[in-house]
């Protein structure tokens, strides 16, 4: 694919890590925020190919690992209503609530489908008027502005038996919480590239000041990947802390605004819980009062529900790069990839099930 | 979409006219479904020649041991690009006979179907299922039919099994899997997996990619008189390559040690994966098939199967290796190491 | 969040006064939602996610960011 697979050449790659290694002389610890990012590293076994010096620390940046127990009870809740068509992103489908997973509720009956894009979820509602279609609306500020247009123009489309399940997230609230906290080892950022896009790069600019850490702007390709961890190296050698921009063909300042337009008006800001991290303010969005006929929490009444975490699971310290996956005394005992207690064993790229599949190697 | 079915060879045409539609009755196993036998399912699969109709079909074999197997196919949509549940039913049983090493003899071929099915419909699976056994050389010989109320089946749901003979000399299962056999795959990956999802609802995408369904006896049997002592075949369809090679590292208690870069994938399949977030090495192929093979055999069926069109596009991709047993292991194009697995349940499009 | 690709535009036009595209990703076609980049035209790349295209790819900065890392491969071989 064009613009896709010249940034996975393995020729271009070498020199990178060659480069990489070169200009490397101190050890440095390095959070790439984006599960994208995470993947891409951990698909390709970038963190090998890097020296030993540099320490990937893996973000909280999966909307699907970092969505609240609670949340993912409100999700069954309401798909296992009868005449409820539930419909979401494919990654949710696995995610355990407290006892089941909305595969489970799929065979007890409940009408639940996978759908690429939100606006499969809008031309059901349209099509079948006599049925509630409620929309699983997860993500960081990449997806926000695809939920909030399914939003919008169901809204206008005059669809009553439409709605949509909150549960967005942000990135800066994140870095901000990762970053102030007094035992934080992270000494630079990769920052999310795609959200950035819909929301441009000015929202690090402060952060990079308050904290004095590099922040760089990377895409996903092995190449981006690459580019954005030698733009950290090289500032941290040189004792810089500078905000970056390394996925530019993609990235702009400003971002996309029209899509920062419709986000303003559909979502506000609001407090939001972080699976395995705990409460980080004015780190999510929920619909605006003018779409809050659109909220399936208040159309099913699913509010209330709240759900604690378990008390074993460690992700928030993992997810901080406090302490490694096997340093938790659940790991692969009470919490594998089948039975995940938490955020970074839920989702196949987080931090513990990937130690998981890396542990086989060695046995 | 379908023809309806060639009337021309009935001998008692009217009875079969009268419905355009399967109803309950034809699973009655009364008048009905004596008609759809001897006017539909027999013509199709004996070719007009008169056959004796009775509770099994019996054959002679030549003594050695039998090869055996059976296989449901409740796929949706019923046609898709490429082929049919017929297709699929047909050339799904002749592969599992040739991974064993064996040549089928007979299908036996099971219907049930969804009172209200056009036969129209039923018409097109069927010549198809007469067209791919007559393509693999092997003949329908028994079947059965059932009929299930509207709202089952989907349609329809076909289940075959196969007999072949095993030929002398030929040992092939997974636990044959040795080390420094070579990993041999027949073609390029995923355009089955691929065609059928993209008329998914609420994920359909245009593309010209059709099944890769294939009756493979006929390569497997160049490949065998080639070089007899071929270890493991494995048809990988669902859960694609990666499940192949797992269950048979698993299965042999083998390291299994591939190269990316050596797995041909076509290119609308990669754009496919890479938009829904899929990893082609997981989807499914219904005309390829995956051989461990010890090194000095490499050669000889290497060149049989580049001879054969179900072949051409056979390649090296990986070997059997000493460390890791029951471990599957890729080689990144960027050349780290990394594990594989078979993922938990079924490959969801993912957003993150 | 995050699993967004570039597709090539090759065709626009309007549903129910909503902006759409289809594009091309090497021989797959897939309907998109092209409201958020109203500049956005056929021959365009744009980055996809979740059925929106979200950003145009700026196709003189890919090919000068490549260019980049290819020079860095050539200095690296000097520096050796």
């Amino acid at each position: 694919m064009k613009y896709l697979d010249e940034f996975n050449d393995p020729e271009l790659a070498a020199a990178l890590f060659d480069e990489i290694a070169r200009i490397t002389t101190r050890p440095w610890s390095i959070m790439e925020v984006c599960g994208g990012q995470t993947h891409s590293i951990i698909r390709n076994g970038i963190d090998q190919l890097l020296p030993d010096t540099i320490e990937l620390i893996h973000g909280p940046g999966c909307p699907v690992c970092v969505t609240p127990l609670g949340v993912v009870d409100k999700a069954l809740e309401i798909a296992s209503r009868p005449g409820v068509i539930f419909c979401s992103f494919g990654d949710m489908l696995r995610v355990p609530g407290s006892g089941r997973d909305l595969f489970q509720v799929k065979s007890e009956g409940g009408d639940v489908r996978v759908v690429y894009s939100p606006l499969d979820a809008v031309t059901l509602a349209a099509e079948n008027p006599d049925r509630e279609v409620v929309f699983f609306a997860i993500g960081f500020e990449t997806t926000a502005p695809a939920n909030a247009m399914a939003v919008h123009l169901a809204d206008r489309r005059g669809l009553t038996n439409f709605s949509v399940l909150v549960s967005h997230v942000l990135v800066p609230p994140a870095i901000e919480a990762i970053a102030s906290s007094p035992t934080s080892r992270v000494d630079g950022f990769l920052a999310a590239g795609h959200v950035c896009s819909v929301m441009g790069t000015w929202q690090y600019g402060p952060l990079v000041e308050r904290f004095g850490v590099p922040i760089v702007v990377t895409g996903f390709e092995p190449l981006d990947v690459l580019e954005g961890i030698r733009r950290v190296v090289g500032q941290l050698e040189s004792g810089t802390a500078l905000l970056e921009n390394a996925y530019e063909r993609v990235v702009t300042e400003e971002g996309n605004l029209p899509a920062q337009q419709m986000l303003d008006e559909v979502f506000d800001v609001c407090d939001r819980q972080w699976r395995g991290i705990g409460m980080i303010p004015a780190s999510g969005w929920r619909l605006s009062d003018r779409y809050r006929a659109f909220d399936a929490e208040v159309r099913f009444d699913v509010g209330a529900i709240d759900s604690p975490e378990s008390d074993r699971c460690r992700s928030g310290e993992v997810l901080q790069g406090l302490i490694k996956p096997f340093e938790c005394a659940a790991f692969g005992v009470e919490c594998t990839p089948r039975s995940p207690l938490g955020a970074t064993m839920v989702s196949s790229e987080g931090a513990c099930a990937a130690y998981y599949q890396y542990r086989r190697l060695d046995a | 979409m379908p023809d309806g079915p060639d009337v021309e060879g009935w001998s008692c045409p009217l009875p079969l006219r009268d419905y355009d539609r399967i109803v309950i009755g034809h699973g009655g196993g009364g008048k009905l479904s004596s008609e759809l036998v001897e006017h539909l399912f027999v013509p199709a699969f004996n070719g007009g020649t008169e056959i004796e109709l009775h509770d099994a079909a019996t054959f002679d074999v030549d003594g050695g041991r039998l090869a055996f197997s059976t296989d449901s196919y409740v796929v949706r949509p019923l046609f898709f690009a490429g082929g049919c549940i017929g297709d699929l039913a047909v050339n799904g049983t002749v592969n599992d006979i040739a991974m064993a090493g064996a040549q089928p003899i007979a299908l036996s071929a099971g219907f049930i179907l969804e009172e209200g099915l056009p036969m129209a419909t039923l018409g097109a699976v069927v010549d198809a299922m007469a067209a791919a056994s007559t393509a693999a050389g092997v003949r329908i010989a028994t079947g059965d039919t059932k009929v299930v109320e509207v709202g089952h089946a989907d349609g329809m749901y076909i289940n075959t099994a196969g007999v072949g003979v095993v030929p002398e000399g030929v040992d092939i299962r997974p636990s044959r899997a040795r080390a420094g056999d070579v990993v041999i795959l027949s073609g390029p990956i995923g355009e089955h997996g691929i065609a059928v999802l993209s008329t998914r609802e609420g994920l359909e995408f245009g593309t010209d990619l059709q099944s890769d369904t294939a009756p493979l006896n006929g390569l497997v049997a160049a490949m065998l008189g080639a070089f007899r002592d071929i270890h493991v075949l494995r048809d990988p369809t669902r859960g694609g390559v990666t499940a192949s090679l797992c269950e048979i590292a698993a299965s042999a208690h083998v390291g299994v040690e591939y190269d990316e870069r050596a797995v041909p994938v076509p290119p609308a399949v990669a754009a496919a994966c890479s938009f829904l977030g899929l990893d082609a090495m997981t989807i499914a192929n219904e005309g390829k098939l995956v051989a461990f093979v010890p090194p000095e055999g490499v050669d000889a069926v290497m060149n049989a199967m580049h001879a054969h069109p179900f072949g051409r596009g056979a390649c090296v991709i990986g070997r059997v290796v000493d460390a890791h047993p029951g471990v599957v292991v890729a080689k990144t194009a960027f050349g780290a190491r990394r594990v594989v697995d078979v993922p938990l349940g079924e490959q969801l499009p993912r957003i993150c | 969040m995050c699993l967004a690709v570039p597709g090539k535009i090759v065709d626009v036009w309007e549903e129910q006064g909503t902006r759409m595209a289809t594009v091309d990703f090497d021989g797959i076609r897939k309907e998109i939602c092209l409201v958020y980049l109203p500049d956005a035209e056929v021959g365009d790349y744009a980055i996809v996610h979740v059925g929106f295209a979200i950003s145009k790819v700026d196709e003189g900065s890919a090919r000068a960011t490549l260019q980049m890392f290819r020079e860095l491969g050539i200095l690296d071989e000097e520096l050796e």
